[in-house]
């Protein structure tokens, strides 16, 4: 068996605020392989893009990985210098954001933003890097790459903009590709497009691609595994196939009822009642605990552990645990 | 018929845009659209961004003079002088819970500010236990009535917008996108306390939106608009399970499905480009720019909205 190309061991990343430590992140840990495409599905404030920025080491001011490390090839990154990481970025790893607006430089032209990229990570220049550029620019089906080098961002249209970021993250051709929320701005038929354009771009370059997202349908077409976060941890992991038709969390389930179904579309929806929780002051059992329904007692006081459900299927949930007791004939009072 | 409690026809809303130095080109955003609704009946109304669907909304509602076309609510006609009372029975929950409320009120009197306008109570006391009892039917505490908007969640602002709006009792309410600046397991809290809400008291919706499974769930009829045009209107069912119109068929191919073997064994029916500038409209049809099954004749003439049997409208020449 090969070795994953990302490891994440116990990542905990926090923000130093004025009102506290907010701890984003708390001991996520999770392989990701060589042409795998990995979601990561929560709410907003479940730590799902703050992982993916740990990875890439581009916390705000503010924020720090403290604890855990992340193995790429081997290598723990939290320990590299800067300039090592510089070279990760780009090269070994890319990144495309939710906005592709804010995310491009409104004072320069896509040429200069597209070559900036390539100037520094390759021996390219001049001539040779724009050829490149262009090259970048029909890879992800924008038409006549040479005139748009010259344009400005506010003369391209959402989704160009984001196929626009989508050819810089891919100009060094990393290993790994991570999409924050890449189609969250977008309407739901350029959506389509760039999903597509994604999928597309992974399988004939075969990079590995970590999805991050809160949208369940798109999780649901374009993932092999998929990772579910809540209040800085990982709730459950497996195959999509398990996710949606086996779940084993109470927060997942929660999710896939709340949700329109498809086949029972007008079928009351079951919402997840309460609110988010504070990241600033979080609880010392289960983080879902407060807005679950089966709740227990042990639920309150202690972290559930995660246990395997099988082997492409983890849930970390203390049902689970009385469930396999019960199962077993013990006394689930224990 | 007497079931109709609200009846826009051929609206139409320009924008005049500056586009050179003398010159000023109008911005059709709502160009011709027409449809009713009934009493106590949920429309839906998607389109892409940009697609004239909040302008529809808000110019129902006469937050914008409309250029042509008329709105008939319960039989009489929406005009400039009678629209103070008219809202009082049409109301508006707008999509930003954020920016939608003064951070300077107080929860009391965001909800009791309608009450003030349309002069609904004969005294403080009156006026209060009103507030305390919309607040009941939203789902809020009467504790959160002297707090102000910053001190609340997504969720919970979106469910003082919807207090407000209800506060003058309404037959219409204008939802436009109500659900979208919210987290999912918050979503299906406010779709249900609308569907509640509906169920008590009877009252109508237009609800606006782009997440189409959203829609389909909530409405009994959903309208597609595409460049400030109905193209399709139907029965959400039937919508969905037999599209007519090319747009709709793939605006609903691209809707993702949060279920994996549906998701992964249809077929994708992938739009080439993008949305055509409203300032620069195709001819005919405002769709044949991107349909494949275009003709000579769609760039001619555009098609209008025809009846295909039981309701079923599409503006289509070739489907």
């Amino acid at each position: 068996m090969n070795k994953p190309l990302i490891s994440v061991q116990n990542l905990h990343t926090s923000f130093f605020t004025d009102s506290g430590e907010v701890c984003a992140v708390n001991g996520v840990s999770f392989d990701l392989d060589h042409g795998e495409i990995l979601g990561i599905v929560g709410e907003s404030g479940s730590g799902k893009s703050v992982t993916a920025y740990s990875i890439m080491q581009i916390l705000a001011s503010t924020g720090k990985i403290v604890d855990g490390s992340i193995y790429y090839k081997g290598e723990d990154i939290t320990k590299w210098k800067e300039k090592q990481m510089r070279d990760f970025r780009g090269k070994c790893c890319s990144i495309i954001f939710q906005d592709p607006m804010t995310s491009l430089n409104p004072v320069f032209t896509i040429g200069n933003q597209l070559t900036e990229a390539i100037k520094l990570h390759t021996d390219k220049k001049g001539k040779e890097a724009k050829a490149r550029a262009a090259e970048l620019l029909e890879l992800v089906g924008i038409n006549e790459p040479e005139r748009r080098l010259k344009q400005y961002p506010y003369e391209l249209s959402g989704g160009m903009r984001q196929r626009v970021m989508i050819a810089m993250a891919l100009a060094c051709e990393p290993d790994i590709l991570i999409a924050d929320e890449p189609t969250t701005a977008l309407d739901v038929t350029i959506q389509a497009q760039i999903l597509e354009l994604i999928q597309k771009l992974q399988k004939e370059l075969g990079m590995a691609v970590i999805l991050v997202t809160h949208d369940l349908g798109v999780i649901a077409s374009m993932c092999d595994n998929i990772i579910v976060m809540y209040g800085g941890r990982i709730c459950e992991r497996g195959t999509a196939h398990e996710i949606f038709y086996n779940p084993k969390h109470e927060y997942t389930k929660g999710l896939l009822r709340s949700i329109p179904n498809v086949t029972r579309m007008k079928e009351k929806l079951i919402p997840i009642l309460g609110t988010p929780i504070n990241m600033l002051n979080l609880p010392k059992g289960c983080s879902f605990c407060a807005r679950c329904d089966n709740a227990m007692k042990i639920c309150l006081t202690e972290k559930p552990e995660e246990i395997s459900i099988n082997e492409n299927h983890k849930a970390s949930c203390w049902i689970n645990v009385r469930d396999a007791m019960i199962n077993e004939g013990g006394n689930a009072d224990e | 018929m007497s079931d109709i409690l609200l009846e826009v026809n051929d609206l139409k809303q320009y924008f005049p845009i500056r586009t050179g130095f003398f010159q000023k080109t109008p911005l059709k955003a709502v160009d011709g659209v027409s449809f009713t609704i009934g009493k106590g009946e949920t429309l839906g109304l998607v389109g892409e961004s940009g697609c004239g669907k909040t302008t529809v909304g808000r110019s129902i509602l006469r937050l914008y003079e409309p250029t042509a076309g008329q709105v008939i609510f319960d039989g009489e006609e929406v005009t400039k002088n009678n629209i103070n009372s008219m809202r009082k029975k049409m109301q508006m929950v707008f999509q930003d819970p954020y920016s939608s409320l003064d951070p300077r009120m107080t929860v009391e009197d965001i909800i009791g500010e309608p009450l003030d306008v349309h002069k609904l109570y004969s005294n403080k006391k009156e006026r209060r236990e009103k507030i305390l009892e919309l607040m009941n039917y939203v789902g809020l505490n009467s504790e959160h009535a002297t707090r102000y908007a910053h001190e609340f969640s997504g969720g919970q602002r979106q469910r003082i917008g919807i207090a407000r709006a209800l506060a003058v009792d309404p037959q219409f309410i204008v939802c436009d996108e109500p659900v979208s600046a919210l987290d999912v397991s918050i979503q299906a809290q406010v779709i249900n306390m609308f569907e509640e809400l509906q169920e008590k008291l009877g009252v109508a919706y237009l609800f606006i939106a782009h997440d189409l499974l959203v829609v389909h769930h909530i409405s009994k009829r959903i309208a597609v608009m595409y460049l400030g045009k109905i193209v399709e209107l139907a029965d959400s069912d039937e919508l969905n399970n037999n599209p007519l119109h090319p747009y709709t068929q793939s605006l609903l191919s691209a809707v993702p499905i949060p279920d994996p073997d549906i998701a992964r064994s249809r077929q994708r029916i992938v739009l080439e480009g993008d949305v055509p500038s409203p300032l620069k409209m195709p001819t005919g049809c405002p769709f044949r720019t991107r349909c494949q099954y275009a003709t000579e004749q769609c760039a001619q003439e555009c098609p209008t909205l025809t009846d295909r049997g039981g309701g079923h409208m599409s503006a289509c020449f070739n489907k």
